[in-house]
């Protein structure tokens, strides 16, 4: 027993700090929001390089070989620098469905994107992805831009597809086992852009002065701050534990605890965050949005709180079995 | 990163549960902040240490068996899944006993430790004060040296001991030296409850039980075997235990995955009852509590300690408790408000739930725990409040 991230995986997560930070950090974000995506294509195929796309991929399949846990340790980074483009669809969701070659060309750094039904209806940064795909009734569809939709998150573009050309037809058992690992990459990304919110309401609280002393000495806000504080903490390791048991007896509730409980944490995060930071955080300029909208949006993609819950209940409640 | 238990961890849980399984009273205890209670939680106490699961973490020679921490969790598990009784003797195993271990005398620790395994030595915690709530380092209770006889004469008012109308004897806090700077000059003492100048007065709670006491000293003598720690160092000495308290030794998880079983029985029973979200959310939070605590477990074994962390803990333990219960009332609807026989679980529910709403603010109210981690864990710069800890 040790439920705590190995020395390789904190290494890999300081791999990707000192990666994003050498792209531009939370500036490679606001451009991808401007629709400038050189440096988040850049920082993609730098992860590429590292091994990243390929990080669910067996060893024997040309892959990582990475294991759920490693996967729940990088989105946590992943959602800490706000890293815009379609990581959950390309790294957690789509390898285990697609064909041998598709699964080749998203190992050596293609960009993919899905759109799921009724899951993640709306495809994400379709405009930046080489592969485009659909999942209805149970078959995987190539797909093609419709038209393009707005997001809650700035950092988010999406799209509408329609389904065209020959559909692979999938097992309901392995659509919903890569439903359930986006729903873990959601989840810890969700933490990680937590994480970020609280760090930057923190530092703000420290620095912002009104009434002759830093905010953060208001009882009122430290409260509000530290309740951030034991959301996150307590959310985390229902994500690393979903993380151990996905695909095993209990990982269906177990990923739908964690989606639920890093959703709420996130969620709190960034309302007591845009609060401590008043109108500043309020303006578009402000990279606080960035991880603002991942905490909007992503609780509403990959299971929605409604979803999880019933998962659970059908769980823990005898006679709920639908 | 795994939750994989060794085959001699997994031996000693079924060891734990078989012998609950046999052991744990068929029909639960009166509460034990009433007389009768008491003595049959004391009684309890003793079957516990006959059967060697009093204490499973401390050393052999103390009653123990040197279980490491992994296998304490395990134990406390099991124990509230197996419905066993509330720990009596809990001020003195979970708040002294890890400062005897650390700052008492040899002598002290062989003649308190023992003793207080098997219910035979029951403590009472003295540190509240009628004007010293949050507040601690502003008691007003006094020591004065005595050097003729070699101890010390104690002085002044306590408030809200748990059960002190029924324990054996107290620890607490008093002003050995009024011209020292408010959290110096404090020592921390040991003494008997049927002392000569001390007298207990019971204070019903909420419940309408005497849950807690006050405690007069009128010069009160106390030898100075039973100063534990330096004199002066008191604060410092009873900070070590305040983290427990909020943290992981009183409030392991077994006792809220126990709770949200019960609420999840519940709710099945009574299709009627539109509270699933509400069981979902209090499952998914003793879940929570119960892996943060393995978290807890693998920082610790991998050399690191827990301090400002314990606030953590505290703030969302006791919250989950009264969620869990106020959901539990929902459910039974207007069966809630009975008491007694009559009611589900004989009025359980009811006097858990009224215990539930405590557990905001012993142990240092939320609203201070909310300071230590804004301050601790965050950083955020000191207010002119929350000084407690
Ligand atoms: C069931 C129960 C058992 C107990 N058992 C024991 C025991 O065995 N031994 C013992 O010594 N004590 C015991 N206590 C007492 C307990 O430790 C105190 O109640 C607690 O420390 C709070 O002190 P107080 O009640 O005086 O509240 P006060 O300190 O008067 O606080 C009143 C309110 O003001 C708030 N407040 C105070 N200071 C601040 C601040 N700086 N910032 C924000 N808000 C603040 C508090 O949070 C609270 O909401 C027990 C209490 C209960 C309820």
């Amino acid at each position: 027993m040790r439920f705590l991230p190995t020395d390789e995986q904190v290494a890999f997560a300081e791999a990707i700090d000192d990666i994003v930070e050498a792209h531009g950090g939370s500036e490679i974000a606001q451009r991808w929001a401007a629709d400038d995506d050189e440096a988040g294509r850049a920082l993609w195929a730098q992860f590429a390089e590292l091994g990243l796309t390929g990080l669910r991929v067996p060893e024997e399949a040309g892959g990582f070989g990475g294991s759920a846990s490693d996967l729940a340790v990088v989105f946590e980074r992943l959602g800490y620098h706000g890293v815009p483009g379609p990581y959950i669809e390309s790294i957690a969701f789509l390898p285990a469905l697609v064909d041998a070659d598709t699964r080749e060309r998203l190992v050596a750094g293609a960009i993919a994107t899905v759109a799921v039904d009724p899951l993640a209806p709306a495809a994400l940064d379709a405009h930046a992805a080489e592969l485009l795909f659909q999942v209805r009734s149970c078959a995987l569809h190539p797909a093609a831009v419709r038209e393009p939709a707005g997001s809650l998150a700035p950092t988010r573009r999406l799209a509408l597809l329609d389904a065209q050309g020959e559909a692979r037809a999938l097992e309901a058992r392995e659509l919903a086992l890569a439903a359930d690992e986006a729903a873990l990459a959601a989840a810890a990304m969700l933490i990680g852009a937590g994480e970020r919110l609280l760090d930057e309401a923190v530092s703000y609280a420290k620095v912002r002065e009104q009434f002759g002393r830093p905010v953060g000495e208001f009882q009122a806000l430290k409260h509000q701050l530290a309740d951030v504080r034991v959301a996150l903490t307590f959310a985390r390791p229902l994500v690393w534990n979903a993380a151990i048991a996905l695909g095993m007896d209990e990982g269906e509730r177990a990923v739908s605890a964690a989606k639920i409980a890093a959703s709420d944490a996130a969620a709190l995060a960034a309302r007591v965050a845009l609060q401590v930071h008043g109108a500043i955080g309020y303006t578009s300029e402000h990279s606080l949005r960035i991880w603002l909208g991942l905490a909007h949006a992503l609780p509403a993609v990959w299971g929605t709180r409604a979803f999880h819950r019933a998962r659970i209940a059908r769980s823990i409640l005898p006679g709920r079995a639908a | 990163m795994n939750l994989d238990l060794t085959p001699e961890q997994q031996a000693f849980a079924a060891e734990a549960r078989a012998w609950l399984q046999q052991h744990v009273p068929a029909r639960p205890l009166p509460s034990m902040d009433t007389e009768d209670g008491f003595a049959a939680h004391r009684r309890w106490e003793a079957t516990l240490a006959e059967g060697g699961w009093s204490v499973v973490a401390w050393p052999e020679q103390y009653g123990g068996r040197d279980a490491g921490l992994i296998e304490w969790v395990l134990f406390e598990e099991e124990y509230y899944r197996a419905g066993a009784p509330t720990r009596v003797a809990q001020n003195g195993i979970s708040l002294l006993a890890p400062i005897l271990f650390e700052h008492g005398t040899p002598e002290q620790q062989q003649r308190y430790l023992k003793a207080m395994t098997d219910g035979s030595l029951i403590w009472a915690q003295a540190w509240s004060e009628p004007g010293a709530g949050s507040d601690l380092a502003a008691i007003r209770s006094t020591a004065r040296r005595d050097e003729e006889r070699g101890g010390w004469i104690l002085n002044g008012q306590k408030i809200w001991s748990s059960r002190a109308a029924w324990a054996d004897r107290g620890f607490g806090l008093f002003r050995s030296d009024p011209t020292a700077e408010r959290h110096r000059g404090l020592t921390y003492f040991l003494f008997p409850l049927d002392a000569e100048g001390i007298t207990v007065r019971p204070i019903a709670q909420l419940d309408g039980t005497t849950g807690f006491a006050e405690i007069f000293f009128d010069d009160v003598f106390v030898p100075d075997a039973d100063v534990l720690g330096a004199p002066g160092d008191g604060w410092r000495v009873a900070m070590s235990t305040a983290g427990n308290e909020r943290g992981l030794s009183l409030r392991a998880p077994g006792r809220f995955l126990a709770a949200t079983d019960r609420l999840i029985d519940l709710q099945a029973s009574r299709s009627e009852a539109d509270e699933t979200d509400a069981v979902v959310d209090a499952w998914i939070r003793a879940e929570a509590y119960r892996l943060y605590t393995w978290q807890t477990v693998s920082t610790v074994q991998d050399g690191g300690s827990v301090g400002a962390e314990g606030s953590m803990n505290k703030v969302f333990w006791s919250e989950l408790d009264v969620d869990i219960h106020e959901t539990a009332l929902r459910i039974l609807g207007p069966e809630a408000e009975l008491r007694g026989p009559q009611a589900e679980r004989d009025g359980r529910w009811a006097e858990d739930y009224l215990f539930s709403l405590s557990g905001p603010i012993y142990a240092g109210t939320n609203e201070i725990q909310r300071n230590i981690i804004a301050e601790r864990i965050l950083g955020l710069p000191r207010g002119g409040d929350g000084r407690r800890a």
